[in-house]
């Protein structure tokens, strides 16, 4: 009974530190973005997001978002599916460079493709010949998010998968079933919430990627800014209602997403039982 | 003559990486036969059952499947049926759907793949779960449809990896006699991985004996039980208690044989109290009940006999027996072994016995 009400205690006061500690760092700022955008009413709030500028960095970060969760979507697919599904060597490191990018600063990230793409590179010259440009252009931006939201679905499917095992694929195998029927039926239903989840996690990140795009994107307003830079931009320049109105905009994304994330991980949940 | 077997391996071997898990594996399988492979875990078994169904890819020697050699076959053109140990049904796939896979893939017509799975559903009993998903059904009852769906699209030979090990001890029993009953009916030749004897021994027509990767012995639930081949088998079937020295024991003096140690199995032991009678008390030993345990049906004595412990069973109605008290024992076999093989040697007494009521 005593180590009960201690516990209690102990409880109350873990969770009202978590809380304040929540609205403090959270949630207040949060609010007061969204105040500070209509501090000046509708009128300039509707003003700063339909700017041009804005329009388009809004226009530039959907693309970005889209482009990288796709292809990551892909590789993460694949790389889930070779890591638990088969032995091989060098599993190890693939699995470990995986999560690279979630140790790696995102401006090493930048500073890595500008070595890579950039002027200096030995790759340069060809490039140029073929007339594909990486840095300070929009392909610079979309391989940066890439690179930076990476891991986040191989992440997302490889423990389901890994619980999983392989036995139902086996049986599936073993009635003569090639492996498209088997990834579409079998697999797939297993990974699928995972999988959203994934994506949504990875959608997330795309969106809000400031240093590495930073890097490479030059800074051309109206062609190589996303949002998160052109924010920054209005912030520099003591465009507050700008740059809270374009926060806001944001902010109202992240919160969305994170409501899908959580239908996600409870249909995850109900699905595994 | 030759025998026609319809499942062989040949000298078959396989190692993972630097763990040799079969041996130079070689037996024959005849047509409509249920099979029990039994060994240890560890013992190879499994990985067996995995090279017939092409899941594992044998290092050398050959597999043959109705005569043909079907090393280069993959597991999705051998036409076997593979009950898994957990039973891996598709989780997401209703029970219908899951009998019923193996069927789409192969492309049958619709009608025919309806009345196949009706026809399975009513052959496990289980018609009323056709629309329900594994996680809906007992394990009893997923072993069933994993048998099902095994057998839906007819294959000539059915592999079942340690098919009773998921479900409880009461559930088990009654699968086994079941699961005889239904491949006796069906009439598929059948090959089950087992690591419990009682199982392999009520269950299966033939069994073979594997330990470290080898073969130890392949013969009837009798044969095995009954005459063991190896050192191995004598220890692995039957609870066995071994004895150092078995010549010190009374009636095995002048035992022909140059084994030293043997096996003693409670079923060749009588257990009788001072004073009980004993049908040949002058050939009996003196020993010593060391721990009794109730199992049940019968009282389970540990009997210490010179330096050996020794297994035995008592009736639930004998009259009891107490710790530290002092029994007289008759043991009517053991099985002598010595590096290489098992002998059968009978006491002493029972011969000599015979010949006088002759």
């Amino acid at each position: 009974m005593k180590t009960q009400n201690k516990g209690g205690a102990v409880k109350w006061l873990l969770v009202a530190v978590s809380a304040f500690f929540l609205i403090v760092m959270l949630i207040l700022p949060l609010v007061y973005v969204l105040i500070t955008a209509f501090r000046e009413g509708i009128q300039p709030f509707l003003a700063a997001v339909t700017d041009p500028y804005a329009l388009k960095s809004i226009q530039l970060t959907l693309e970005a978002t889209v482009i990288a969760v796709i292809i990551n979507t892909i590789f993460g697919l694949f790389a889930a599916w070779s890591i638990t599904k088969f032995q091989f060597r060098g599993k190890k490191v693939i699995s470990t460079l995986i999560d690279l990018p979630l140790t790696v600063s995102p401006i090493i990230a930048g500073l890595i493709y500008v070595l890579t793409f950039g002027r200096q590179s030995f790759l340069y010259p060809y490039l140029k010949a073929a007339g594909i440009s990486i840095i300070y252009a929009v392909p610079g931006i979309v391989m940066a998010t890439i690179f930076v939201t990476f891991p986040f679905i191989s992440r997302e499917i490889i423990p389901v998968l890994t619980a999983a095992g392989t036995d139902e694929e086996e049986a599936a195998a073993l009635m003569g079933a090639n492996g498209w029927t088997i990834f579409r039926r079998v697999t797939f239903p297993h990974i699928k919430w995972a999988l959203l989840y994934g994506i949504v996690l990875c959608t997330a990140r795309a969106m809000g990627e400031f240093g590495a795009v930073s890097v490479l994107s030059g800074h051309l307003r109206g062609k190589t800014n996303t949002m998160p830079l052109y924010i920054e931009l209005l912030y520099q320049g003591y465009d507050f209602t700008g740059a809270f109105a374009m926060s806001a905009i944001l902010v109202v994304m992240a919160v969305f997403i994170l409501i899908l994330r959580n239908v996600f991980e409870y249909r995850g949940k109900k699905n595994e039982e | 003559m030759e025998k026609k077997y319809y499942v062989e391996m040949r000298g078959v071997n396989k190692s993972f990486g630097s763990f040799q898990a079969s041996k130079d594996i070689h037996f024959g399988i005849e047509k409509g036969k249920l099979i029990g492979l039994l060994g240890p875990s560890g013992s190879g078994k499994t990985t067996i059952l995995r090279m017939l169904a092409g899941l594992e890819t044998e290092d050398s020697g050959d597999i043959l499947i109705d005569g043909k050699i079907v090393n280069n076959i993959p597991a999705s053109k051998r036409g076997i049926g593979f009950v898994f140990q957990n039973y891996a049904l598709f989780r997401y796939l209703t029970v219908y759907e899951n009998i019923a896979f193996g069927l789409k893939v192969q492309k049958w017509p619709k009608e025919k793949i309806k009345a196949r799975v009706e026809e399975m559903l009513q052959l496990v009993g289980l018609e009323e779960t056709a629309k329900r998903y594994p996680n809906q059904l007992s394990g009893g009852q997923r072993q069933r449809i994993a048998f099902a769906r095994a057998l839906a699209p007819e294959p000539q030979l059915l592999l079942l990896d340690e098919p009773f090990a998921a479900v409880d001890a009461k559930v088990r029993q009654e699968l086994r006699s079941w699961l005889r009953e239904m491949i006796t009916r069906v009439g598929v030749t059948s090959i089950f991985v087992t690591h419990d004897q009682d199982e392999a021994i009520e269950v299966a027509d033939e069994i073979i004996v594997t330990n470290q990767g080898r073969i130890e012995q392949i013969g009837s639930p009798k044969e095995i039980y009954r005459n063991p081949q190896t050192p191995f088998v004598a220890q692995f079937i039957g609870q066995s208690a071994e004895v150092d020295n078995f010549r010190e024991l009374t009636g095995y003096a002048n035992a022909e044989s140059s084994a030293v140690r043997a096996i003693v199995r409670p079923e060749y032991i009588t257990v009788a109290k001072q004073g009980e009678f004993l049908k040949y008390s002058l050939d009996s030993e003196e020993g010593v009940v060391e721990q009794t345990a109730f199992r049940g049906n019968e009282i389970e004595l540990k009997i210490r006999i010179k330096e050996n412990l020794l297994t035995a069973r008592r009736l639930l109605d004998d009259a009891p027996v107490e710790v530290g008290e002092h029994v007289r024992v008759f043991i009517s076999r053991v099985y002598a072994f010595d590096e290489q093989k098992a002998y059968v040697i009978e006491n002493a007494a029972l011969n000599t016995q015979e010949s006088l009521v002759i």
